[in-house]
């Protein structure tokens, strides 16, 4: 998918914010999940030529972090930390049980994730870097069945506020 | 707020916070409600040198995790040497560490009067913030923050009639550990993969764009307003020795109330904190052993429980650390190995790849403690990962040497470095047992 003038005018107003254009990659890419779900290929292409650099490079910088998807990955994406503090309070468990009942959903990518900092409400977990826990598998589940209703509002898989997406 | 065993709390960066749990992000109740954007006045009549003396004078330390004295740092940089920057690092992700998340999303107003204190200390005109990726709702009230502060007019050009101009400049991680570190923050910063360099040269001299810049934790620089306010006599009249002031403490684990507590350092003990704040171990179980400040410490047991929480009688005395301020307790049912698995794995697998002993030894650690925590250990494999351990830690004595560029290299080793410290026998013991059992068995498990 192209950009369009607005995404060309979002992109140059985030760069403008730094004295090196190429500060903006980790935003721009962001900003690319937020448009099309993942960071697609011609995403990286694109905003390599926005900031005068090789889509190789783009690719290098993307792939080493957690929170880009470089493949389609559904709409909810539910963080479950397994690290020590929700480990010893059931994460493990709730990472295998939710894992195992989405399994066959493509619109729920279950992940496991290292310590998200919200240890005193072990187990914790996100859904689209919403904070939610403690809870077992079936709470877990009913607050992401209200994800999947529209009761709750879901960020994008970045954790932007819909609010803030064009 | 005492508690029966007279363990209490001290709250200055989290008083506010606690006292309008509804409202205290928005810039109507900060203001309204607190002192918001009142030490700025203050401080720009005081004059930068006397801003540095202050926060010099109340040996206010980094609370990031490595403790270093804020006011030194600001010190380092070079005179004259222009355009510099202020990073603020929200890139809180040291594991069971969860106190800038709460100071990010619900006192957003007190880091930004922080923020301009300080960049006006330092002299610089632009100032950004690294907040973690996966703190969106966090992200989400600094950046209404600094909107709300740029039309009061407490950011932009000429701030208050004082003639000082400043930015600050949002800026979101994307799931990353290593970004945490300051030489990996500027990397990240900087639009490449959040890898550490190499130090000398220090930030202070060459940090974001090779320009001189100061990195500081959020806590710390939370604080910066409080010490501007109320002198630097006040501050270092709390604690003791080099540990003045509060810290807060993330508890979490098997106690009662996991939380964040805000206490005076020096003058309260671990024993205060897990027993006397965070109400004990659950369950009527007792603690078997504790992590004191973070994966990346060694792990400290029962016998130091009255110890004080100060950073250097932590570090000297028990050769641990206070790090980041983590405390994670763990009962008499926790198996060591696991955790210390667990903790391995997380290091693999934020290990950046960089230095060859880190990425390639992490992955190794991860490997022999899986196999000792799942049944499948061999008794000699502690003393196997101690052989290998050293090529990370040369000497294996706290405070850890290093073979790699940052400290998440080292910090692999904590949890085998406690392991032998104080589950040796216990350890060597299962791995004999473990062994034949296996005898017995027709089968190779998978």
């Amino acid at each position: 998918m192209g950009l369009t003038d607005a995404d060309r005018g979002r992109a140059q107003e985030i760069i403008a914010r730094y004295p090196h254009p190429k500060s903006a990659l980790l935003p721009l890419l962001h900003l690319a999940q937020d448009r099309d779900g993942w960071v697609t290929p011609d995403a990286m292409v694109e905003i390599a030529a926005l900031l005068d650099l090789t889509p190789a490079l783009v690719l290098g910088v993307c792939s080493f972090y957690s929170m880009l998807k470089r493949e389609p990955v559904g709409r909810l994406v539910v963080s479950v930390c397994t690290n020590v503090s929700c480990m010893v309070n059931g994460g493990s468990d709730l990472f295998e049980e939710l894992r195992a009942r989405y399994a066959a959903d493509p619109d729920v990518l279950v992940e496991e994730v290292e310590c998200i900092a919200h240890c005193d409400r072990a187990p914790a977990f996100q859904i689209n870097y919403d904070f939610h826990g403690p809870a077992d598998a079936d709470g877990a589940a009913g607050v992401i069945g209200q994800y999947q209703r529209g009761d709750l509002v879901a960020r994008t898989i970045s954790g932007t506020s819909p609010a803030a997406v064009p | 707020m005492a508690d029966a065993d007279g363990a209490h709390e001290t709250r200055i960066v989290t008083e506010f916070l606690r006292a309008r749990p509804d409202d205290s992000w928005t810039m109507e109740a900060a203001r309204t409600h607190n002192r918001a954007y009142q030490s700025l006045e203050q401080a720009f009549a005081m004059g930068r040198p006397a801003i540095v003396e202050a926060v010099t004078a109340s040996v206010l330390r980094g609370k990031g995790g490595a403790g270093f004295g804020t006011g030194q740092k600001w010190s380092f940089l070079p005179k004259d040497s222009f355009p510099r920057y202020l990073c603020v690092n929200g890139d809180e992700g040291e594991p069971c560490t969860f106190k800038d998340h709460m100071l990010i999303e619900r006192d957003p107003h007190q880091l930004l009067e922080g923020i301009i204190i300080s960049a006006y200390a330092v002299e610089t005109e632009l100032a950004f913030v690294y907040v973690r990726g996966e703190f969106a709702l966090g992200a989400e009230r600094i950046g209404q923050a600094i909107r709300d502060a740029y039309a009061q007019g407490y950011l932009g050009k000429n701030i208050l009639g004082s003639g000082f101009n400043l930015d600050v400049v949002l800026h979101r991680g994307a799931g990353c550990y290593i970004a945490g570190d300051e030489t990996g923050l500027l990397s990240s910063l900087e639009g490449e993969r959040a890898m550490p360099r190499i130090k000398p040269p220090f930030p202070a001299a060459q940090g974001v764009y090779a320009a001189p810049t100061i990195v500081n934790n959020v806590e710390t620089i939370s604080t910066v307003p409080h010490i501007v306010r109320r002198g630097a006599d006040w501050y270092n009249s709390m604690g003791g020795g080099k540990s003045t002031g509060t810290r807060i403490f993330s508890v979490s684990g098997h106690v009662e109330r996991p939380g964040n507590y805000e206490v005076e350092l020096h003058n309260t003990t671990f024993r205060d904190l897990i027993f006397g704040l965070a109400g004990g171990v659950r369950d009527g179980r007792s603690v078997k052993f504790f992590v004191p400040g973070g994966a990346s410490s060694p792990w400290l047991v029962p016998e130091h429980l009255d110890a004080p929480l100060d950073m250097d009688y932590v570090q000297g005395e028990l050769k641990s650390m206070l790090g980041s301020g983590a405390v994670m307790v763990f009962d008499e049912t926790t198996d060591p190995l696991l955790i210390a698995w667990r903790l391995a794995k997380f290091f693999a697998h934020e290990s950046c790849g960089k230095c060859t002993p880190c990425r390639e030894g992490s992955g190794w650690i991860e490997k022999v403690l899986y196999r000792m925590s799942h049944g499948q250990g061999r008794p000699e494999d502690l003393d196997l990962l101690l052989s290998f351990g050293n090529n990370i830690v040369p000497g294996l004595n706290a405070p850890f040497a290093q073979t790699t560029i940052c400290a998440l290299g080292p910090s692999t080793m904590s949890p085998v470095v406690s392991l032998d410290r104080w589950f040796r026998d216990e350890i060597t013991e299962r791995m004999r047992r473990d062994e034949e059992r296996r005898d017995t068995l027709d089968v190779v498990p998978a």
